[in-house]
């Protein structure tokens, strides 16, 4: 797909009107990530219950569209979702990325599956996979602060 | 009257009118006159120079000095034995750095840079002031990119031992005043080391008359290809500096544990050198030559004004460095209000408009500016009025493809 067409079709909406860039209270793991040579910036907060499901994400900071409509989008998807589902999701995003994935698996990233065609272009691969490579780091090593 | 259409011509990639080139401060293209010289080099006399004692090697010796000679013509150094050949502005500055910092600057000395430095006329001088327990100092600018008289006089004084300062800031485009600088620093005893790296290609530069010590450029910048470069520096100070890298071709005599080295310029240029890459920078100084500083200057002046002009009109778009547009150098750094410079850099793709985005090798800047990153559109004198008028189109797209109403 044409770039702009992405941006009109899904990064806009996400970027300028995000579900979930809020401050949350008091998360259970929050965790910073940040691409320094473009400056994207973003923290990113999870809730978890007893059986480790995420409850509840939101994200807050600054970056390009690109970025902040993926980290939105991201965060749409995990929420609901174990903490096993949701690295499953980031692995199958990752392996869209990497061209690795098959059409079943990119069918099942929904809306994150529109980001296929920004998340090959060189340049913007990066602020295409920030929110994810922080949900997979947050979930597994745990928060930064 | 110079012929636009004529120049452009000559330059390959220029031929597919879809594609306009503003990122000219990052690399400028290359004309077929360096791109023969280049292959006409590799096709007649290619050997390794300096030390073969057939024809070939003597014919590249030959071609790599009348380079140098060219070179110390096109700054208006005292001779050839001023010039060392590098891969680029930054490697001469690291020159510089390792060899003549480490060697005088001592605890208790300071070096003074400016805010608008591109991070190679930083990271040098963070790593000399780390090692000798120097203090690095900042020469401050206003919002327009300018350096007020006072922060010179403040700071320039009897401790500081080297002023390294850029002639031309590769985000506002300003043009510092190297001249006076010059003569503040050696009142105090300092140096003074020129990054010429947006200088040379735009302006003509005279290092005798500028009173630099020292003066680095990249060649890639100004027509000639990648992976050459140059210093100057005056040659008494080059005679007392130890080498910076040693080992082939740059000695006199070596023995178990000991080396003499060779005279100068070779004294710095360890290994084989970039003989091909100083033929393509000689043929690239003749270009410029030809077209001369008067009609480059003239040109990039007429499409900056077209794109300021353009701009300034424009309700979102935050404009950086000096009001007046013939004080840019050809190069226009920009935002737009709510996007960020690596969306206005992929929507403007997407139309064949190549811009640069991003903190320009110049965080320290940005953080003084508060921003984050920037667009940077710049300009070479091939670049067209034509080509102004629909990057300005283009430019007003952007919002809209953006997700604005307006």
């Amino acid at each position: 797909m044409d770039l702009k067409q992405i941006y009109r079709e899904i990064v806009n909406e996400h970027n300028l009107h995000p579900g979930h860039k809020d401050e949350m209270s008091a998360p259970k793991i929050r965790r910073r990530g940040s691409n320094p040579t473009c400056g994207d910036d973003i923290t990113v907060s999870l809730d978890l219950d007893e059986n480790g499901i995420i409850t509840d994400a939101a994200f807050q900071g600054e970056g390009c569209a690109v970025s902040q409509a993926s980290t939105d989008i991201c965060l749409d998807m995990i929420i609901g979702k174990t903490k096993d589902e949701a690295l499953s999701l980031v692995e199958t995003f990752m392996d869209m990325v990497h061209g690795k994935a098959s059409e079943e698996q990119i069918e099942s990233l929904e809306e994150a599956a529109s980001l296929q065609d920004v998340a090959h272009m060189p340049a913007r691969v990066k602020c295409a996979t920030l929110a994810w490579h922080t949900l997979e780091k947050m979930l597994k090593e745990g928060g930064d602060e | 009257m110079m012929d636009l259409q004529a120049i452009r011509s000559d330059f390959p990639i220029l031929a597919d009118p879809e594609y306009i080139y503003f990122d000219n401060a990052a690399t400028s293209q290359r004309p077929r006159q360096v791109l023969e010289a280049v292959e006409q080099f590799y096709k007649t006399t290619n050997a390794n120079p300096l030390r073969g004692l057939y024809e070939w090697s003597i014919g590249a010796t030959e071609a790599y000095e009348n380079a140098r000679e060219k070179v110390a013509a096109f700054i208006g150094a005292k001779g050839p034995t001023e010039i060392v050949f590098t891969r680029n502005a930054t490697e001469s500055i690291n020159l510089v750095a390792y060899s003549w910092g480490l060697a005088n600057v001592q605890e208790g000395d300071e070096i003074v840079v400016s805010v608008m430095e591109h991070h190679s006329n930083i990271l040098p001088w963070q790593m000399v002031c780390k090692k000798t327990g120097a203090k690095l100092i900042f020469l401050e600018c206003d919002k327009f990119g300018k350096i007020p008289e006072q922060e010179y006089t403040d700071k320039i004084g009897p401790k500081t031992k080297l002023v390294a300062i850029t002639m031309v800031s590769n985000v506002f485009g300003i043009q510092n005043p190297i001249a006076d600088i010059a003569k503040l620093a050696h009142a105090n005893g300092a140096l003074l080391m020129v990054d010429g790296a947006q200088a040379a290609p735009h302006t003509k530069v005279d290092v005798k008359a500028l009173g630099a010590d020292f003066f680095a450029f990249s060649g890639h910048k100004m027509l000639a290809p990648f992976g050459i470069g140059g210093l100057y520096a005056r040659e008494e100070l080059l005679d007392k500096m130890p080498p910076f890298l040693t080992g082939g071709e740059m000695i006199e005599y070596v023995t178990r544990q000991d080396a003499t080295y060779a005279e100068l310029p070779h004294k710095f240029e360890a290994g084989t050198v970039n003989a091909a890459g100083a033929v393509g920078l000689a043929a690239a100084i003749d270009y410029l030559n030809e077209i001369g500083f008067d009609f480059i200057e003239e040109q990039e002046k007429k499409i900056t004004r077209i794109l300021y002009e353009g701009m300034k009109d424009q309700k979102y778009i935050t404009l950086f460095g000096s009001e007046n547009p013939d004080e840019h150098s050809g190069i226009v750094t920009f935002n737009i209000e709510g996007c960020h410079p690596h969306d206005v850099s992929s929507v403007l793709d997407s139309e064949k408009v190549c811009v640069r985005a991003g903190h320009h090798c110049a965080q320290p800047l940005l953080q003084h500016l508060g921003v984050n990153a920037t667009a940077r559109a710049s300009v070479y004198f091939y670049n067209t009025e034509q080509e102004a008028e629909r990057f300005l189109e283009s430019l007003s797209h952007v919002r809209s493809w953006l997700g604005y109403a307006d």
